[in-house]
């Protein structure tokens, strides 16, 4: 079981989150002209390494809103949590 | 090579069955290989195989970071299907299924390939509809397909909930009576032994640190225990895929996680053929030594663990009670995960890449173990002729890039949602 510290709510189970995939991918800018690789890149290509990942997850089952965790794709270990539009070092 | 055989075994009986051959040698790497396979598992042993087999190539290593069969192909349930719509999937995993039926003799090993059905369960009109359409697609394919109505499901799996008043109660299911199982581990050391024999070095314990890549061509790889020179190299390794292709600077549609999988208990002969629950993510069938082997969801995000969490092995069975109500009563006898390599559209790529020489073999999703023999036979096919075979086109590395994605269950690039 994870435990998801929600930046809005406090700690709690991985049941009331759902998960939303690698949170360091960013969609291409508008209004300038985007190359196929740029949105393969956005689209599909992933780095999905071992170790520290960075992610968006949903509190669904409580405030509904998207977050950011850090966590350690190996041992689970959550390193650091942030509300979605909060930059990161 | 010894041949396995009655004779042999009533020979070897006399000694105490002390004096069989070792399955596979435990080889020094060489300096050099015509190809070396990065990956033991069955994928990468069964090309191996078709290379020395189909190809004459038998200056060929593989390369395994732990034990051979020690991964995904010794982790998985078992399930072999060719029950797909789509053609590209339909007639490679078909392709496969013929490999099934002759593989025991082939290599002259029992993999127990058992070929007792597969039933998808449908839980209403529409799911009705949408099997009736993929087994049509199934029949055009050459596929057997039946479409079972919901007392005929009923006359096969009684043990199943038939009652009225259930979430999801069942109208029927679409069969393929072809389908089954197979011993995980046999498919592994059956074509080791064989790859072994016709002279292909199997080399464990041998961890793949980096690439020697100039001038956009492969010239060999840096292994734990030495630098090895290679014409040409493939890559068969699953849940690492992306860890080695971040060593050769590329990025894929690829995400690595988590698929757990338990079996309960042994118990009495309950259940002839693998169900899978229509209304969610749960599939069973009963091994030959009575467990139930189940498993359905992954854990939903990136994992490396290679061990699952309890809230998805909790949802998942959920789901197996409201199917199946006495597997409430059995306790848990084992449960393990193993790491997928989650493609993009949900089918697996194994095409050439953009460096000379290096091929790729991924992107399997949940569906490895059945796809053993077809992936390999068609990845010895792709590196031995340096282009790919017509059953393989479709599973190209730039169907992304070009729009020709084969998605299955539909579920777009989010391939881990549940």
């Amino acid at each position: 079981m994870l435990y998801i510290n929600c930046p809005h709510c406090g700690m709690r189970s991985q049941n009331e989150f759902s998960y939303g995939g690698d949170a360091s991918v960013k969609r291409p800018e508008l209004n300038k002209e985007v190359s196929d690789q740029e949105w393969d890149n956005f689209v599909y290509n992933r780095k999905s390494l071992r170790g520290k990942h960075l992610e968006l997850w949903q509190h669904i089952s409580g405030c509904r809103q998207w977050i950011k965790v850090e966590r350690d794709t190996a041992t689970h270990e959550i390193f650091r949590t942030f509300k979605a539009d909060e930059e990161f070092a | 090579m010894q041949k396995y055989s009655i004779f042999n075994l009533v020979k070897n009986a006399f000694s105490n069955h002390e004096n069989w051959d070792l399955a596979w040698k435990d080889p020094t790497p060489k300096e050099e290989y015509d190809v070396v396979i990065i990956g033991g598992g069955g994928h990468g042993l069964a090309t191996a195989y078709y290379l020395a087999k189909e190809h004459n190539i038998t200056k060929v290593a593989i390369i395994e970071k732990g034990w051979i069969g020690g991964g995904n192909v010794g982790r998985n349930t078992t399930i072999i299907r060719s029950n797909y719509m789509h053609d590209e999937n339909g007639l490679f995993s078909e392709f496969g299924m013929d490999l099934w039926r002759k593989m025991s003799q082939d290599l002259n090993y029992n993999v127990m390939f058992s070929p007792r059905g597969i039933i998808n369960l449908a839980h209403s009109d529409a799911q009705m509809n949408a099997y009736a359409r993929r087994g049509n697609s199934m029949r055009l394919n050459g596929i057997d397909a039946v479409l079972l109505n919901r007392e005929q499901v009923k006359e096969i799996i009684p043990m199943a909930d038939f009652s009225e008043n259930v979430r999801f109660p069942i109208f029927g299911g679409l069969m393929q009576p072809s389908a089954g199982t197979a011993r995980h581990d046999a498919v592994a050391w059956g074509y080791a032994r064989q790859a072994d024999s016709m002279g292909v070095d199997i080399i464990q314990n041998c961890e793949v640190i980096g690439f020697d890549v100039s001038a956009g061509k492969i010239n060999g790889i840096r292994t734990s225990r030495g630098n090895i020179k290679a014409k040409k190299v493939g890559l068969c390794v699953a849940g690492s895929t992306n860890i080695l292709a971040e060593k050769l600077n590329m990025t894929l549609p690829i995400e690595t996680h988590l698929l757990q999988a338990c079996v309960s208990e042994p118990v009495k002969p309950v259940l002839d053929n693998v169900v899978t629950f229509g209304a969610g993510h749960f599939y069973v069938s009963q091994s030959d030594k009575g467990e139930m082997v189940m498993g359905g969801d992954l854990d939903g995000y990136n994992s490396y663990a290679q061990r699952g969490n309890l809230p998805t092995l909790q949802h998942v069975l959920t789901e197996g009670i409201a199917m199946m109500p006495f597997l409430s009563k059995l306790k848990m006898l084992r449960t393990w995960g193993g790491i997928m390599d989650m493609s993009m559209d949900g089918s697996p790529i194994i095409d050439k890449t953009h460096i000379e020489g290096l091929y790729l073999n991924c992107g399997w999703c949940y569906g490895g173990f059945k796809a053993t023999p077809a992936s390999g036979w068609t990845f010895a096919h792709t590196i031995a002729q340096d282009r790919v075979h017509e059953l393989n086109a479709g599973y190209s590395l730039n169907r992304f890039s070009t729009g020709h994605l084969i998605d299955e269950k539909g579920l777009g690039t989010k391939t881990w949602i549940s």
